[in-house]
């Protein structure tokens, strides 16, 4: 009898979790579904079986061209996380194994910038980008996701970097270990599911970063989120070409999360059943 | 071989100095069937000057409105061209913020441009942006539907004759409604249509002292108006419903009458998309009564050069060819007449191919040639624009005021409370602005 009450909660329990992972992932499925729609058949409601017409990648390739936007998303999304990990590991080391009674201070501080609505400081930054020649520049971008990201890297790196017993360290320092030794050659490697799974989210949202990406650039560092924003129209048909454009610049990320879902998910579960 | 590597490398060379040398203009633009087509033929343009090159930034009207905005107010330079409407127009001449055309050539024929578009595009008489396509608004109707109720459409339909129409098509059994309007909130989704149906009910935003307006009969008529039609005859949700929501309706044949903008006439009229192509016509915006205001509603996009551009020369030729009369030609040699930009040039609408084409042109020009931004409803106002008012405050409080008209049509509030709030609301706004003392 208890053998049966487990099978039906195992059945239960499977196709409940089926049925939230597909309807997490529809949205998602119905636009490449979409996508593969003529425009007359994408706005006739809803359907699940398409035409399978491929005269929207065509089209979306031909009129805005896809590989400038793509490069540009690759240069700023992986430069801005690279320097983000440059930044964050030390100070999240710091944080983590030499606290001082304002740390925790320092950690809401940090925070709290991320708390403040992105257009409040929308004007101060145009011109300073302005003055400094960053607008439309893949540097320009790239600053300005690493400072966007840097407090969410730090506090990731900081709670993994918190799971490592300092002991091991101070072992290292006891056997000699310089500073630079203990860092790169003792906490790293310990830290490396943390370190990817931090790396691996904060591509993801720099990837995605459409509020900045769209307003400091123009025609020659804009990203796939202002490729995507180029097929929107309050007048005549778009809803398919937009699909595809959304494919397109949903795709990279997708696959590099699929190929790498087993690191993102030990980190992000790194300590958690300590 | 040594003599063609060479030949073939000092190509290169001069071709790799050439493209050093022009000059590449940026042009901000929006994602229309009109403004991708010109984006198609601009080898037109870069082969007649080698020395310019072009470049584009296309995003949705709102999105291009407010990157656009902040870029030319803080004179960041990104842009050589920017496409605006004709509310921006004469906001940002006064401002400053626009170079004045008054050079662009002497092939172009600046006064075969409409009269109303070039009235708004123009600030103490100079033309501060070209005008690339314009548009008004009409009724579209559907002839099979309205005979089959029994009902001829008159040639300068009332909003009485519309009301009862309406109700007599609407047969919810087959899914076809009356009528079909916008109820979407956004300054430029349903307050551009409640604007001009204002209009036409006599009723204006503000009066001469900026007062707001929310609170006279004129108003409460038209919106109760608006909103007993859409309960009666219109679609269920139209509340979220803007322009192409209705375009998509009208394209099914769910809907017997639907006003919007003319350039609703090319897409409800081609067979491709439309499956009651055969069975559309067209007349003019209703009007009240004897009021005789159709509205005035009258929207175009414009090309322009920001201040901040380096290159205005450059900029102003490129301009010069997108909005002159050979543009259209080349469109039309291209894509045919029915294609071209309309609503801009009055040569257009005495070409016979373009009428022929286009069953939708006279009672476009028509309804372009009524509208009068200066005079746009019946009593005095301060202010130009006919669907809506041409202040800078204006994208903020429309926006606001559409969300409480949007919530009547939903169900979630009443017609006098909307007029109330919207009244109290633009009162308070209007205040801080500085224009009621």
């Amino acid at each position: 009898m208890a053998r049966a009450v487990t099978t039906q909660r195992k059945v239960f329990f499977t196709v409940a979790s089926w049925a939230v992972a597909l309807l997490i992932f529809f949205p998602i499925l119905y636009t490449v579904i979409t996508s593969l729609k003529s425009e007359t058949e994408a706005i006739q409601g809803f359907g699940l079986i398409p035409s399978f017409t491929f005269e929207n990648y065509v089209l979306v390739q031909t009129q805005n061209g896809y590989f400038k936007p793509f490069m540009n998303s690759v240069v700023i999304s992986v430069g801005s996380t690279l320097i983000a990990l440059l930044i964050a590991v030390p100070a999240a080391w710091a944080m983590a194994f030499s606290p001082t009674k304002r740390t925790k201070d320092i950690l809401m501080w940090m925070l709290s910038t991320k708390m403040m609505p992105a257009v409040g400081v929308l004007v101060p930054m145009y011109l300073i980008f302005r003055d400094t020649a960053l607008l439309d520049t893949r540097l320009g971008l790239t600053v300005v996701l690493t400072m966007i990201n840097l407090p969410i890297v730090v506090w990731m790196l900081y709670t993994y970097f918190r799971e490592i017993p300092g002991e091991i360290l101070e072992a290292a320092r006891m056997d000699g270990a310089s500073l630079w030794n203990e860092i790169v050659h003792v906490l790293t490697p310990m830290a490396v599911p943390g370190i990817a799974s931090t790396m691996l989210l904060n591509i993801i949202l720099a990837w995605n970063e459409a509020f900045w990406s769209i307003r400091l650039s123009a025609a020659n560092a804009a990203p796939l989120t202002a490729f995507i924003a180029s097929f929107s129209s309050p007048q005549g048909l778009f809803w398919a070409k937009l699909s595809a454009a959304s494919t397109l610049a949903i795709a990279p990320i997708l696959v590099m999360g699929w190929f790498s879902q087993r690191q993102l998910v030990r980190g992000l579960t790194f300590g958690a059943v300590k | 071989m040594k003599a063609k590597t060479l030949a073939l490398s000092a190509c290169s060379l001069l071709a790799m100095m050439m493209a050093a040398k022009a000059e590449t203009l940026t042009i901000a633009t929006v994602n229309n069937g009109d403004m991708i087509r010109m984006q198609k033929l601009t080898d037109d343009f870069t082969s007649k000057n080698p020395d310019i090159q072009l470049q584009w930034v296309t995003l949705e009207e709102n999105v291009l409105r407010e990157r656009v905005t902040t870029d030319i107010a803080t004179k960041g330079g990104q842009y050589d061209v920017l496409t605006i409407g004709n509310y921006e127009v004469p906001i940002w001449a006064k401002q400053g913020w626009l170079l004045e055309l008054n050079d662009l050539g002497s092939n172009y024929e600046v006064d075969d441009l409409l009269p109303a578009i070039r009235g708004g595009l123009s600030v103490d008489d100079k033309l501060y942006a070209a005008p690339f396509y314009g548009e008004s608004a009409m009724t579209i109707y559907r002839t099979d539907l309205l005979e089959k109720a029994g009902m001829k459409m008159p040639e300068e339909p009332t909003w009485e004759f519309i009301g009862e129409a309406a109700r007599k098509i609407t047969d919810r059994a087959t899914g076809v409604n009356g009528i079909c309007l916008r109820g979407k909130a956004g300054w430029g989704e349903n307050m551009a249509f409640i604007t001009a149906l204002a209009n036409s009910f006599g009723a204006r935003w503000f009066d001469e002292q900026w007062k707001p307006q929310f609170d006279q009969p004129e108003w409460k008529e038209a919106l109760q108006f608006y909103v007993d039609l859409m309960k009666d005859a219109g679609p269920q949700g139209a509340s979220a419903n803007g322009f192409n929501e209705n375009l998509t309706l009208f394209q099914q044949g769910k809907c017997g009458m639907w006003m919007d903008a003319t350039s609703a006439g090319s897409f409800v009229s081609n067979p491709k998309d439309s499956t009651v192509a055969d069975k559309v016509a067209y007349t003019v915006f209703p009007s009240k009564g004897e009021l005789k205001n159709h509205g005035n509603w009258l929207w175009s996009w414009n090309l322009a050069v920001p201040a901040s551009s380096q290159k205005a020369d450059a900029a102003k030729k490129f301009i010069s060819w997108a909005t002159d009369k050979a543009y259209t030609e080349l469109v039309a040699s291209k894509e045919g007449w029915a294609n071209v930009p309309p609503g801009t040039r009055t040569s257009l609408y005495k070409n016979d191919e373009y009428l022929k084409a286009a069953a939708f042109a006279s009672t476009t020009l028509a309804a372009m040639d009524a509208a009068d931004i200066t005079k746009p409803t019946v009593k005095p106002v301060p202010y130009t624009g006919g669907q809506f008012v041409a202040i800078p405050e204006f994208q903020g409080i429309g926006t606001t005021v559409g969300q409480l008209f949007s919530a009547v049509i939903a169900g979630q509030s009443t017609v006098d409370d909307a007029l109330a709030q919207a009244q109290s609301i633009t009162t308070r706004e209007m205040t801080r602005a500085g224009y009621i003392k």
